[in-house]
């Protein structure tokens, strides 16, 4: 179990790198359109940052921002996300996840940009908690 | 019983190798894999979703439904891997 550091150094980096990590990992996120990246590669990203968080400030201290409770509900969601966009499209009268009916400007890169953040909610709380369960496991 | 695992590991060699003599060679513009929907992708994918990526169009719009497959394994796994972990847990650290 990964316990609250006493370095100075280590917890002063890892609170300035953390949103700059999470903030590259959005950015991942939403450009997967185009530049190489997506929902996996964003989510594993921003993952990370909470994983460095842990590293310095103790896995408790992340726990009380960010419960099993809520990752559970992002793991779920960004499934729900994904297959809600899906049913949408049903719903409009097109095939299961062809975006192109979705009332949207751009509507395919929309409906991309959409399952993206889906997947990237799935990942990032799939990462997340199996850490914090493998590092609290006795 | 070590030799039988021997030989079957040992055919199951052979036969791979035999195998790996007929895939095509890297790059082979005339291999199954680039004349079959390959082509498709490349000509149309940016003027039927408008998107410059095309790994992003494929994955998430041609094959959306393998992507949600993908989402669908992350997610079993996590809920796996803690079924697991927390068996026999007493839930004193939920919050």
């Amino acid at each position: 179990m990964i316990e609250d550091q006493e370095s100075i150094v280590v917890k002063t980096v890892c609170r300035l790198l953390t949103p700059f990590i999470q903030l590259f990992g959005l950015y991942v996120i939403m450009h997967g359109h185009s530049s190489p990246g997506g929902g996996f590669q964003g989510g594993v990203i921003l993952a990370s940052s909470f994983i460095l968080l842990a590293i310095g400030y103790g896995v408790t201290a992340v726990k009380r921002r960010l419960s099993l409770r809520a990752l559970m509900t992002l793991t779920s969601a960004g499934v729900l996300v994904y297959a809600g966009i899906g049913v949408v499209c049903v719903l409009l009268g097109a095939n299961f996840l062809d975006y192109g009916i979705l009332p949207l400007p751009d509507a395919r890169s929309l409906g991309m940009l959409g399952i993206e953040i889906g997947v990237g909610m799935t990942v990032m709380a799939a990462m997340v908690s199996i850490f914090h369960e493998l590092i609290t496991f006795e | 019983m070590r030799y039988l695992h021997l030989v079957a590991t040992g055919v199951t060699g052979l036969l791979l190798i035999l195998g790996s003599a007929d895939i095509p060679a890297t790059g082979d513009p005339a291999s199954p894999a680039s004349v079959h929907v390959s082509p498709r992708y490349i000509e149309q994918s940016y003027g039927e979703t408008n998107v410059p990526n095309m790994v992003t169009a494929v994955l998430a719009d041609y094959r959306s439904f393998d992507t949600l497959g993908e989402v669908t394994v992350v997610f079993t796994a996590a809920m796996a891997v803690l079924l697991i972990l927390r068996t026999g847990r007493r839930d004193e650290d939920e919050s």
